[in-house]
């Protein structure tokens, strides 16, 4: 079987500004028509690959191809470009302009035929839920309506790969809900979602890839299914000495927390024969609750490991 | 092209902020409070006698001057208000990663900028000139020599303080490079005047200085030009005759600025215009 075609590729993707390291050798793939969620830490460089992508920063090292175009190829990036939406994290549309006026915009700015402005500048504003605010000056919207109307600039032109950068952060539930419809929409029709967040749980809901960046760099990157496989177990024991906590690590990896004990990476049918060593070596078992790893539990327990 | 979608935003905030409206309507107050005051001049009595026709219409030429020169003034002023803004504020409040993340290179955002103003520049310079020449046509009757090229010389000393703000914008705060940008205007006029003092006095090194601030910055040189174009030629004859101590005279010219010179300014425009796009390829939104 052939691989799949990617819509974003990168090779030890670098930026360094002075003497700080934004981005530090990112390498990933993502397959075209992939939701893919790339979360990390604030400052952990993932608005800073977000620019790279899209040629608004120079990497200092590396390379990247957005939809088969180089980097280093302008040319052929900012034909690239055509068919890729972007919303910024910290944006503001020109403040005397409509979001009629803003979309129209846009579609100048992207080049499409002008005949179509008028359906897709409609299409959008429905989408995102802005169709009787339309006519209003963006100056007057709230932060949650300018986000939605980034959004939908970003939807503008059915681009092939769309990156949003924190795209719910001003969004009340509602919003949020009406963001995750948008971005499944958009999986339906084969379009490739870069979703930026450190929203864990959106990212859970709707992403079936994720990459983990810490200091610049890429620490699990793969399928969620995959990176969430590993179950734990968190029992409250009293009594039991040194030599336990050994026993303890033979079923998975441990992390302490005061009364409780994680066990990580355990299969859910070892739990019995952990209970019955713990209480062979005089431990007093008060509870057990095996649970299945969420997103935030594996990002913290990452991201516990890249700071010991 | 799609520098011309960022000239055509240009054009639009000017008109929606009111900003085009709020210099319109000032320009109006003015030319209508100077067309008084030119209306008053053949009122003047010189010993009991009124004054001639050939008086009248010198007095009206200086007058015209002066008015001219609060004109350019305010143009360079407005100019570097709108100008130095213009990039360094898109890129501080977020609006250029939504553009500039489109298929649109530098050289079109920062070109299209260039000729949004230069459009703005031009129909503020061109209109109120006319305006104002054409009020004082109708009240004392008194048309300058070359009205057309006084308003090319105007357009061209907007345009080029406008060059000068963009350039600046790409790198600096509005407030900095907009300060920047009329410390040197300033600095330009002064060198104009002190190069005239230089040739008033035959000193061969403060004549240079007058000329490099010409050169580095071309505003003063197109004022002259433009005042030149408004000067009757019997003014022009008695200004050659007080010799060169007329030069540092900021609101005199006693030759045409030289061809050389007005060729030197396009070419000035465009190496700022291209330094503009250079420093803006380097910086990251």
């Amino acid at each position: 079987m052939s691989e799949p075609p990617l819509a974003i590729r990168t090779e030890e993707l670098g930026k360094r500004y002075g003497k700080i390291t934004a981005l530090a050798g990112l390498t990933m793939s993502i397959p075209t028509g992939a939701v893919f969620g790339f979360l990390g830490p604030n400052g952990a460089g993932k608005t800073t690959a977000v620019k790279l992508l899209l040629g608004l920063a120079r990497p200092t090292s590396g390379e990247a191809w957005v939809l088969d175009a180089p980097l280093s190829d302008r040319n052929a990036h900012r034909r690239a470009r055509r068919r890729i939406g972007y919303l910024p994290e910290l944006f503001r549309y020109q403040h005397w302009l409509s979001a009629r006026e803003v979309l129209r915009v846009h579609c100048d700015l992207i080049g499409l035929d002008r005949a179509s402005w008028d359906a897709d500048v409609k299409d959008a504003l429905e989408v995102v839920g802005l169709r009787e605010r339309a006519d209003d000056r963006v100056g007057g919207y709230s932060k949650g309506m300018q986000q939605r109307l980034g959004l939908g600039v970003a939807l503008l032109g059915r681009p092939a790969l769309v990156l949003l950068d924190e795209p719910t952060s001003a969004l009340d539930p509602v919003g949020r809900h009406d963001v995750r419809e948008v971005i499944r929409a958009l999986a339906g029709r084969g379009t490739t979602v870069f979703l930026n967040s450190h929203l864990l749980t959106e990212v859970e809901q709707v992403c079936e890839r994720v990459a983990i960046v810490d200091h610049g760099r890429v620490i699990q990157v793969g399928p969620l299914t995959e990176l969430l496989r590993a179950d734990a177990v968190r029992i409250r024991v009293t009594g039991l000495e040194n030599g336990g906590q050994d026993l303890l690590r033979s079923y998975g990896e441990l992390q302490n927390e005061g009364e409780w004990i994680v066990v990580r990476g355990i299969s859910m049918d070892r739990v019995p024969d952990l209970v019955r060593a713990i209480v062979e070596r005089g431990g007093r078992v008060y509870a057990v609750e095996p649970r299945h790893e969420t997103l935030e539990d594996r990002f913290l327990s990452l991201l516990d490991k890249g700071h010991p | 092209m799609r520098a011309f979608v960022i000239a055509r935003l240009v054009i639009r905030e000017g008109a929606r902020r009111r900003l085009l409206l709020a210099l319109l309507v000032l320009t109006l107050v003015i030319i209508g409070l100077t067309g008084w005051g030119f209306s008053r001049i053949p009122t003047i009595n010189q010993r009991g006698a009124p004054l001639s026709d050939l008086q009248v219409k010198l007095i009206a030429s200086q007058f015209l001057i002066l008015t001219m020169f609060m004109f350019s003034f305010v143009l360079a002023m407005a100019a570097v208000f709108v100008a130095s803004p213009q990039i360094s504020g898109e890129v501080e409040n977020g609006t250029a990663l939504a553009i500039l993340s489109r298929p649109i290179g530098r050289a079109e955002y920062v070109g299209g900028k260039w000729i949004g103003l230069a459009a703005l520049v031009a129909v503020y310079a061109g209109g109120a000139a006319a305006i104002e020449l054409g009020v004082v046509n109708a009240v004392v009757g008194y048309v300058p020599p070359e009205p057309l090229s006084f308003i090319a010389f105007v357009i061209a000393e907007g345009l080029v303080i406008m060059t000068l703000a963009l350039l600046l914008s790409t790198r600096l705060s509005g407030m900095v490079g907009g300060v920047i940008a009329l410390v040197l205007f300033g600095i330009a006029w002064i060198g104009g005047i002190v190069g005239g003092i230089g040739a008033a006095f035959d000193n061969a090194t403060i004549t240079h200085v007058g000329t490099a601030t010409k050169l580095i910055l071309p505003t003063d040189g197109l004022w002259r030009g433009a005042v030149y174009a408004l000067e009757p030629q019997s003014l022009i004859a008695a200004g050659s005759q007080a010799g060169p101590a007329s030069a540092a005279n900021p609101f005199f010219a006693t030759v045409a600025a030289p061809l050389a010179f007005e060729l030197y300014v396009i070419g000035w425009v465009a190496l700022v215009l291209g330094l503009a796009i250079y420093s803006f390829h380097a910086r990251e939104p």
